[in-house]
């Protein structure tokens, strides 16, 4: 059965985001304030598993090979019938 | 003495590395494209410097899952030398050659510039050329060059006595000033394997090794592997 997987990876709290902050910045010289702002990688993955449990399984095993680095990442996975 | 330059698919500086080795330290070397795998035996692995895959996802993290990286691999768990400089750094540190990963600097720019660094190790195969403290002057070129570790694994290299160059001024200072990526505690070449085998290095010392270049400090980098085999017996 295919399924549409989303997986979001992002920087693990604390890290420091370059990346957010230019754009925080960039943004408040526009005059508008954000209080926080963090950014993530945003994935969408077709994968083919008996179940949804399978196919998140199968999406952790890509976050943990390849998509992210335990170092600085956390990961969400959500599964959804395609 | 053999060595390999590997070349990946966007590398760059792989033939400063090659020249430097071969036509300057005078070593036989071979390049060896990433699909070919390492078919002979070779005493060290040089993982040049470059943009391995568009830096795509984050530098260094395709290559590290290329194929040719289980041999590398390999060949560093059987002690062979591993020289990972600038994306050959990023490549290794996502090969968990060493703990900890370079990630994007903490001002997010390219930088190109001669900068200082201190030996902190000289008893390493990449490093017993230098003395200790000595303050030596090697290029940086990298947007992705800040070294992040977890604490755990900042205090083991401290204690295990693997953190090879820290960035510093002209007089040896190691400071926030003399930090051109926001690298924790200034670090930037860190060593790795059983025998501190592995070296992964920001810095370009095949920039900084001919006469006519910024500085000959970078050439160290490669005597100290020379003589490291030599003493060996290779």
């Amino acid at each position: 059965m295919l399924f549409d997987v989303n997986v979001v990876i992002k920087l693990k709290g604390g890290m420091l985001s370059p990346e957010a902050k230019a754009i925080s910045h960039a943004l408040s010289s526009l005059g508008m304030k954000s209080e926080y702002l963090n950014t993530a990688k945003f994935f969408e993955i077709g994968i083919d598993a008996e179940n949804a449990d399978a196919a998140k399984a199968k999406a952790a095993e890509m976050c943990e090979r390849l998509l992210a680095n335990p170092v600085i990442h956390s990961y969400t996975i959500e599964v959804k019938k395609a | 003495m053999r060595f390999a330059v590997l070349q990946f698919g966007g590398s760059n500086c792989d033939r400063d590395a090659l020249h430097v080795a071969s036509d300057v330290c005078g070593v036989d070397t071979d390049l060896v494209w990433y699909k070919d795998g390492l078919k002979k035996n070779y005493d060290a692995v040089i993982l040049p410097g470059g943009f391995s895959y568009g830096d795509y996802l984050r530098a260094g993290a395709i290559a590290a899952r290329a194929p040719i990286m289980a041999d590398v691999v390999k060949h560093a768990d059987a002690g062979g030398l591993v020289l990972g400089i600038c994306n050959g750094a990023q490549i290794g540190a996502e090969a968990k050659l060493v703990p900890g990963v370079f990630t994007m600097n903490e001002y997010p720019k390219f930088i190109c510039k001669g900068v200082y660094l201190k030996v902190l190790n000289n008893t390493s195969p990449f490093t017993n050329r230098f003395r200790l403290g000595e303050v030596i002057k090697i290029p940086i070129a990298h947007k992705e060059g800040r070294y992040i570790a977890s604490p755990e694994d900042l205090s083991r290299l401290e204690a295990e006595n693997k953190i090879a160059f820290k960035f510093c001024d002209e007089k040896g200072n190691v400071d926030a000033a003399s930090n051109p990526n926001g690298c924790t505690d200034n670090i930037t070449g860190v060593l790795g394997g059983c025998k501190d085998n592995v070296l992964l290095m920001m810095p370009h010392p095949e920039r900084a090794s001919e006469e006519h270049l910024i500085s000959t400090d970078g050439m160290k980098v490669f005597d100290s592997m020379i003589h490291y085999l030599e003493s060996k017996g290779e």
